[in-house]
Parts: C-alpha cells; structure tokens; sequence
C-alpha cells in the first residue's frame, strides 16, 4: 500500500488534467475544441505552480493567459474563420512525421528528466513570494525588467499598426 | 514513491511535445500559436520546478514571470498578423497561402 499525501494526489489529478488536454490541444480537429482544451492546459498548469510554492506566478498564469491571452485567442478564431469552416481551414499535414519526431523528443527528454542525478533539496519551504520577487524585479534583475517594459510597449504600438486598416489619403 | 523533481520535469517534457506536434502539423496560423503557448508552459513548468526545488533561489520564478510577458507580447502581434494575412490572401489563415517571400 503506498501512502499517499494530498501533494500527490493534487499533482496525479491536475497532471492527468494537463495531459489530456494538452493532447486534446495537438489532436482536436475543430480549432474551437483545441482552444478550449488550452484553458484546461493553462488552469492545470497554475496548480502545479502552487503545488511548487509559485503563488505569485500561478496569480500571473491566471491573469494574463485566461484573462488576456487566451480571450484574445478566441476572438480571432472568431474574427478569422466562421464557424462552419473551422472544420476545413484546420487541416493538418505531415502527421506520421511530426508524430515520430514527437515521439522521440518525448523519449529523449524524458530518459533525461527520469534518470539525470537532479540535485534536490530535502525540505523545500513553502513561504509568500510576492515580497522577494518585487525585492529581485527592482535590485538584481531591474534591466530585464525595464527591457520588458519597453518590449510591451513595442508590442502594442506594432500590433497596432499591423492590425488597423489601410487609409488613403486623397 | 513521492512526487519529486523528475515528475514535473516529465509533465513538462509532455507539454512541449504536445506543442511541438501542434506545430508541426497544423496549417492555420491560430493552431500554431496555440502549439508556441503550449511549449511557453512546459518552459515556465520546469523554470518553476528548478526554483522550488533548489531550495528558494527566486531566479526561475523571475524568468518564468519574464517568459510570460513575452508570451503576451508575442500573442498580441502574432494575432495583428493572422488578421493581416486574412485580410492580404483573400479570407485564409493557412499557411501554406501566404508564400509569396519563398524562392
């Protein structure tokens, strides 16, 4: 009888939720369906970031890939395709190839997780990080982080820019 | 047999081959940037994993935090040029349509 504690149950459950959807992602013929199973594949993956003492980062997670990207995904499916043609703009190609190199990456890396000798803490803690991770963004790491500010802001004016229509002036 | 560093590890090498298929094969653009957020995760899964068990070394969480603002950045201009490319190539997002800068 093994003994098991909620850790485990917590991580067996959310992972058998990660990596169904994260299969439904790749193989849903419906672009709709394969969205969709992304949401699954983004709430599972929060949990396993409190499962590793990662508040914060599962708070981001939520925010900014349900809230932001994922809507913004949605819309363009919509905006992109109606719905009746879904089933035919969504066709795939080179399926026995990509699979076999799936196949193989997934072996390769997972010979490499299960057997490389990981040096693990014995007892990891589990604290609030919110307040080292502000101490870090604004000493140690604060040029990526301005980076990214300016990055962002890139982003939004080129979207802009490549999304608006084309006016003609007289 | 407790959950440890390997089986996070495994759940993220899953995530990324999930990607890695989606990407390879689908032809709508959309598709494609569903399998590059697939792969993202798996990448923040692991960075996340390596933090926590290398006993409080913030420095994963910082980038996997870093990995997500450039997620949304990438979202935001990948779907203004999905809505280019339908607009250019007559109503299609498949990929294979916008080829016009191929030798």
């Amino acid at each position: 009888m093994i003994a098991l504690n909620w850790f485990d149950i917590v991580f067996f459950v959310f992972g058998l939720v990660l990596v169904a959807s994260s299969v439904m992602v790749a193989f849903a013929r419906n672009l709709i369906y394969s969205a969709f199973s992304l949401l699954g594949a983004l709430v599972a993956v929060a949990v396993l970031f409190v499962l590793l003492s990662a508040d914060f980062l599962a708070v981001t997670q939520i925010l900014i890939y349900m809230g932001g990207i994922l809507v913004l995904i949605l819309f363009a499916i919509m905006l992109t395709s109606t719905i009746r043609d879904v089933r035919i703009s969504n066709r795939s190609v080179a399926e026995g190839a990509a699979f076999l190199i799936a196949l193989i990456t997934f072996v390769l890396l997972g010979i490499l997780a299960w057997n490389a000798p990981w040096l693990e803490a014995r007892n990891p803690t589990y604290e609030p990080t919110t307040r080292e991770i502000g101490n870090l963004l604004l000493s140690k790491y604060i040029l990526p982080f301005e980076i990214a500010s300016v990055l962002l802001l890139v982003a939004v004016v080129g979207a802009v820019v490549l999304a608006r229509k084309e006016v003609k002036r007289p | 047999m407790h959950v440890g560093l390997s089986h996070f590890l495994l759940l993220g090498a899953v995530l990324f081959v999930a990607g890695l298929y989606c990407v390879l094969t689908r032809r709508n653009a959309i598709g494609v940037l569903l399998g590059v957020e697939l792969i993202l995760n798996g990448a923040n899964v692991n960075l996340a994993a390596f933090s926590h068990y290398s006993a409080g070394e913030m420095g994963g969480q910082i980038f996997a935090l870093f990995a997500i603002v450039l997620a949304a950045a990438e979202a935001a201009v990948a779907l203004a040029i999905v809505l280019a490319i339908y607009r250019t190539f007559h109503e299609s997002i498949d990929m294979e349509d916008a080829s016009l800068l191929k030798g």
